[in-house]
């Protein structure tokens, strides 16, 4: 299998803390990765400057083998200028945890923006497009609907329908169930299983161990700003290596 | 261009008149921010307790007064109650017009405090035995005024800001006084501009006092 | 007392009355207009985390909010032509409230921009959309939303404050109602009538803002 993301050295800094104390990883084409950990070790912090949304001062983020986020000539790094960076962020999409839907706009409206803003597609064909992509989440009933008038589970389905309609190359998903009732979470879940099952490319962040366990290829344990531990689900989570994942598990909910 | 010899020479010249022309501001509106503040008192309580007929008489007097510029209650004032008989100096004219002016913003505000006050608060304050009266003085005041002493002290601020438009029916505040100035010197420029650093540094001053109280006011534990 | 109403002389006047409206209803218009588009951009200036643009526009909404409207406008008409800036008395009168409107509908605006949360602009970074897409798209048609309530009391005062034009003798309504009252000396009529005028005025603009309210309005 090809490599999709490849991560070198990866170093954030806010302010004076660090964060990421330097990560290195890859991702295959078609691989499920789960990042686990508790809060603060730098989990979402790593899924958020893959799509830029943080800057970060050191290490390189390549996606398909282009340099996200900067370019480096004469030995001097400089931050790619916005409209790159945002063609580039565009070719990973992201689900959040506050969903983060466009209130004004409806579910249809919210899947439709990028289409029609950074694709550049006709406002008919983005609509159609729409469609088939909130009928993929299971939702094409609530087309026409607010976000304010649909559950959490049914805002995070379109905010995944807005995520992947821009056909992104990889899936982010940062902590999607955590704001979510949990009679909720199983619809949500359903939906990511899917796109896995399609092979789409998919990073997730998540508290959800069991769900992790059974949906990915791989588990990255996150411990202080670095990697703590990685391997496939079965052996990470039956038999951890280091005891930093083995009290962590103890005290995360896997059943 | 700017000639400050000369603006000083005048400024010297004209002290006192320039001292009773900023007397004459603050006068207008503390006696304005009293008299209309007792007024708007009175109107704040007929809108949130008033019967139905009450309450429509005072709607409708707060939503003319607010629909009509300050300058045209002014003129009007001064004008209509001169010639049904009532003889005002300007400045008593003037005073009467900000006071009706400032009592529909107090109404609004008081209003506006009063209703935020859960029902609930009304229910517990009878429920322990409380009259009205009792409980408004007790209980409701107490809470409504950590709301309203903030927004009033801006309204102190748009008074004295308001109280530049009794120049235009003669009263000798600060502002005339300038005018009065300008017209023997011929320095626009310098004293327009030594008025408005005049009313920047009272009103700024007030909007300070504002944010003090605010600070002051607010409920330990509600944020 | 010894005053009869007789509104016939003020029949007579409405006319002069209704011309100087529109001039109240032009100036506050083109002075909204302006100072709209200026508030606008000072809004976001106010909200930037660089000093070199909150410092500024912050400076500007201070003073102009603590300074007597009335000031500014006989600066701007007497004494800036000693600057060599001479406007005439309608341009100058528009430019005045323009630049005093933009101080108050900037902090109207920067109110409304508060409360949008924050993951809205990552979202739209999130599918590839630039800041100035963002903000067009999504910030700028919530942060109107948000402001719609207060834009009306603020844009009723600015039209309001259309009646100091009188002080340099724009024949706006109150200009026209003061001269109606001095040639005909119906006094009552004359200012039961402008005020009406302005009321009524006040009235329309509110509720158009209500209507433009209720159909913008994010169904729930």
């Amino acid at each position: 299998m090809s490599v999709l993301l490849e991560i070198q050295g990866l170093h954030k800094r806010f302010d004076a803390t660090e964060v990421l104390k330097g990560v290195d990883c890859s991702v295959a084409q078609g691989e499920v990765v789960s990042i686990i950990g508790s809060s603060g070790s730098g989990k979402t912090t790593l899924l958020r400057c893959i799509n830029m949304l943080e800057d970060f001062q050191d290490g390189r983020i390549l996606l398909d083998g282009e340099e996200i986020g900067y370019d480096t000539r004469d030995g001097r790094r400089r931050r790619k200028p916005e409209r790159e960076i945002a063609r580039q962020r565009a070719l990973t999409g992201m689900a959040f945890q506050q969903f983060n839907l466009f209130p004004h706009l409806t579910a249809a409206g919210n899947v439709m923006l990028g289409l029609i803003k950074t694709k550049r597609m006709a406002k008919e064909a983005a609509h159609q497009l729409a469609l088939h992509w909130l009928e993929r989440v299971g939702l094409a009933d609530r087309a026409d609907r607010y976000p304010g008038q649909l559950s959490g589970g049914q805002q995070q389905r379109v905010a995944i329908a807005r995520a992947i309609a821009m056909q992104p190359k990889l899936m982010l998903f940062d902590e999607v169930t955590s704001a979510l009732d949990p009679e909720l979470v199983g619809e949500v879940l359903q939906v990511i299983k899917g796109l896995a099952a399609d092979g789409m490319t998919m990073i997730l962040v998540t508290h959800e161990m069991r769900f992790a366990f059974e949906v990915s290829s791989r588990v990255i344990f996150m411990n202080g700003g670095v990697i703590g531990e990685e391997g496939d689900p079965k052996t990470m989570f039956v038999a951890p290596k280091t005891e930093r994942l083995a009290e962590f598990l103890k005290t995360s909910s896997f059943n | 261009m700017i000639d400050l010899n000369a603006f000083f020479d005048e400024l010297w010249i004209a002290r006192w008149a320039v001292l009773q022309g900023v007397a004459t501001t603050v006068a207008i509106s503390a006696l304005a921010i009293v008299f209309g503040s007792f007024l708007g008192t009175v109107v704040g309580l007929a809108l949130t307790y008033g019967g139905r007929l009450t309450r429509l008489l005072f709607r409708a007097y707060t939503d003319f007064i607010r629909g009509t510029p300050v300058l045209v209650l002014i003129l009007a004032g001064y004008y209509v109650l001169s010639t049904i008989g009532i003889n005002l100096t300007p400045f008593q004219a003037g005073i009467l017009a900000l006071a009706v002016f400032c009592s529909s913003h107090v109404g609004e505000i008081i209003r506006g405090a009063l209703q935020a006050i859960p029902k609930g608060q009304r229910e517990a304050a009878m429920a322990i035995g409380l009259t009205f009266p009792q409980t408004f003085v007790w209980v409701l005041l107490p809470q409504a005024l950590r709301q309203i002493l903030p927004t009033w002290v801006n309204t102190a601020a748009e008074m004295v800001k308001a109280s530049t438009l009794l120049s235009v029916i003669g009263v000798a505040e600060l502002l005339l006084r300038t005018q009065e100035i300008i017209s023997r010197s011929f320095l626009s420029l310098e004293f327009y501009f030594f008025a408005g650093v005049l009313y920047f540094f009272v009103n700024f001053g007030i909007e300070l006092l504002g944010k003090w109280v605010e600070r002051k006011t607010t409920i330990p534990g509600q944020g | 007392m010894g005053y009869t109403l007789n509104f016939a002389a003020v029949w007579r006047g409405l006319e002069q009355l209704l011309q100087g409206l529109a001039l109240s209803l032009a100036l506050a218009i083109a002075a909204i207009l302006i100072g709209a588009v200026l508030g606008l951009a000072l809004a976001f200036a106010l909200k930037s985390k660089s000093p070199w643009f909150n410092r500024p526009a912050t400076v500007y909404v201070t003073i102009i909010r603590n300074l007597p409207i009335l000031v500014l406008i006989l600066f701007a008409y007497f004494a800036l032509p000693q600057m060599g800036i001479a406007l005439g008395k309608i341009e100058s009168f528009v430019a005045t409230l323009a630049i005093y409107s933009t101080a108050y509908l900037a902090e109207v605006f920067r109110a409304g921009l508060q409360t949008i949360p924050r993951g809205l602009t990552e979202a739209g970074l999130a599918i590839g959309l630039t800041n100035g897409q963002i903000r067009r798209s999504i910030i700028i048609p919530l942060m109107l939303r948000n402001a719609l309530p207060s834009l009306s009391s603020t844009l009723i005062s600015l039209f309001k404050d259309t009646s100091l034009a009188a002080a340099i003798s724009v024949p706006e309504l109150t200009f026209e109602a003061r001269k109606i009252n001095v040639e005909t000396f119906r006094v009552i009529e004359t200012w039961i009538v402008a005020s009406m005028l302005y009321v009524a005025t006040c009235s329309v603009i509110a509720a158009l803002l209500r209507i433009v309210e209720r159909r913008l309005a994010i169904p729930r």
